[in-house]
């Protein structure tokens, strides 16, 4: 499969302030998303993810280092041309509607009227924004503006797709609908560069992952190689036994009522604990093994990094 | 195409501007102003209102072309709506020619309004169009449109409060530099004489697009003298742009 994105030891160093103080920001990224593949851009702030998709979307000039997109210096205004970009908080001219710019964003890809009609119709029901098409942005809620922002990203049909952040700001059906249009884009043969802070949409929906710290990646890989299967604890929760009988067997979390939530760590004790139960006629409410998530990687790597 | 979108925008967020529309108020009463001077000064009532009117016309063209003209491209940075174009496959190039062709467009519907009004006042009291009257502002409006580039051009890099008194300082030093001519035509041989020509040649003389005078009271204008005022007015621009797309292009948007 060919590269949608190649970055090549990507260094940038800010020079801010009346007295210039250098703050590199990337410290040698090197990375490869391949075509059809949903990348997600993990980071704590301040690590470098916005600073990446600049250099991508050539906002931000590199000291060192090589970005493609589909071969092309991403220098070039024509590595643009089969890219969409949503920004973190879209920022549009407010006074125009999201019809006009649509309309407007398709003007700048030199698409014919009929076209562009066509397609700004199909990308406004989409994102579920036909009834409010016609009102001007500044009256739009931040989930609706983040629509807007999908569509206007989606106006050229792009073979790539840089979100930054667009599942921040939305209620949990709007989360759901962004996510499965971000997982239809795949269907389609489309490659998604995403960052999110929301772990869980990452770990729902992406083939692979990079976690950047303080300017370097400190992990990369497909998300099945990242996440072992292994399970740290297990947590059960039983009805009609006092804690104090499962002493050394787990970790009593809460007690409410007569319903106790354990955390037992050996998988061995969790056969002894529902073994206790039984004797002890009482009630097993439910049992839930944990294997290790995304967000765990992610707070290890962090924290000791 | 993509710069006339640009074009577009940016003359529809001008329109939104209220600045521009005080502008035009104050334009408006200056020019009816002239007939109230008119009658208070002794000469000719009909040259006193030419020469205000077109005062007018020039004096507040040029405000808005620097007041609206220097927050276009910093409000694009700001506000972050830059992202969302310079994401899409636009050349930097393209998107400053755009701002400017708007602003541009902007200061020609102002500019048309403003002669109606200065017409029609002069109409009422000689009961003709003067057509020379409209060579006199055309020339004003190339001085607006070399205004616009510098204010562009300040915006790129600039606050628009910065820019604003840079491109003020541009236009009284172009209204000011005529007499770098006289000094020069004094003046022997000399390191000094190749300083000031040097100076002369850098520092834009905008009373070259200056025929008020000659318009109001009908002297002759050798037609040399307006083709090379059109082309020194186009090439400035040019050049003045050029710059402004040259540091544009090096800029970084954090």
């Amino acid at each position: 499969m060919a590269d949608a994105i190649r970055i090549q030891d990507l260094r940038k160093t800010f020079r801010l302030g009346f007295i210039p103080k250098p703050r590199p920001v990337l410290k040698g990224i090197t990375l490869t998303v391949r075509e059809g593949e949903i990348f997600g851009y993990l980071g704590p702030n301040g690590a470098g993810k916005t600073t990446t998709i600049k250099c991508l979307l050539g906002l931000i000039r590199p000291d060192a280092g090589a970005v493609d997109i589909f071969g092309r210096s991403s220098l070039s205004p024509r590595s643009r041309e089969e890219l969409g970009f949503l920004p973190e908080n879209p920022y549009f001219y407010d006074y125009l509607s999201a019809r006009e710019f649509l309309a407007f964003t398709a003007d700048l890809f030199g698409l014919a009227r009929r076209d562009k009609e066509e397609r700004i119709a199909r990308l406004l029901a989409l994102v579920g924004l036909e009834r409010a098409a016609d009102l001007p942005l500044r009256k739009y809620s931040r989930g609706m503006l983040q629509r807007a922002g999908l569509a206007q990203a989606l106006i050229n049909e792009p073979k790539l797709v840089i979100l930054d952040e667009p599942l921040g700001g939305m209620d949990p059906l709007g989360r759901k609908e962004i996510r499965d249009i971000i997982v239809r884009f795949k269907d389609q043969g489309k490659t998604v560069f995403f960052t999110s802070h929301i772990l869980q949409d990452i770990e729902m929906i992406c083939d692979r992952v990079a976690i950047i710290v303080g300017g370097r990646i400190v992990k990369e890989g497909a998300l099945s190689d990242l996440v072992s299967e292994r399970v740290l604890f297990t947590e059960v929760t039983v009805a009609g036994v006092a804690a104090e009988a499962f002493g050394g067997l787990g970790e009593s979390l809460s007690v409410q009522g007569d319903r106790v939530l354990l955390k037992v760590f050996e998988e061995a004790k969790v056969g002894q604990v529902l073994d206790l139960v039984r004797d002890r006629r009482g009630r097993l409410v439910s049992l839930s093994p944990r294997t290790e998530t995304l967000e765990d990687i992610f707070v290890e790597t962090v924290t000791r990094t | 195409m993509k710069i006339a979108a640009i074009a577009g925008i940016t003359f529809k967020e001008a329109k939104r501007d209220r600045v521009l529309y005080l502008l035009f108020f104050f334009a408006a009463l200056g020019i009816a102003a002239s007939r109230v001077l008119a009658v208070l000064t002794v000469g000719d009532r009909v040259k006193i209102i030419k020469d205000v009117g077109l005062a007018s016309i020039s004096g507040f063209g040029i405000l808005m072309a620097i007041l609206i003209g220097t927050g276009l491209v910093y409000k694009e940075i700001d506000k972050k709506t830059i992202f969302t174009l310079l994401s899409k496959p636009l050349h930097r190039a393209e998107f400053i020619l755009g701002k400017f062709l708007g602003l541009v467009l902007t200061l020609l519907v102002m500019t048309a309004a403003m002669t109606a009004i200065f017409l029609a006042i002069v109409y009422a009291h000689t009961s003709r169009i003067e057509a020379p009257l409209l060579v006199a502002v055309g020339y004003i409006f190339l001085e607006l449109v070399l205004i616009t580039a510098v204010a562009v051009l300040f915006s790129s890099f600039s606050t628009p409060i910065l820019s604003s008194l840079f491109a003020l300082a541009f236009t009284l030093i172009g209204h000011l530099s005529w007499g770098l001519e006289l000094i020069l035509r004094k003046m022997g041989p000399g390191a000094g004489r190749t300083l000031v020509r040097a100076l002369y040649a850098v520092l834009p003389d905008l009373e070259n697009f200056n025929f008020k005078t000659e318009v109001v009271h009908g002297l002759p204008i050798p037609p040399a003298i307006y083709l090379s005022s059109f082309l020194y007015g186009v090439c400035y621009t040019a050049f003045i742009l050029g710059l402004a797309v040259l540091i544009f292009r090096r800029r970084d948007f954090i």
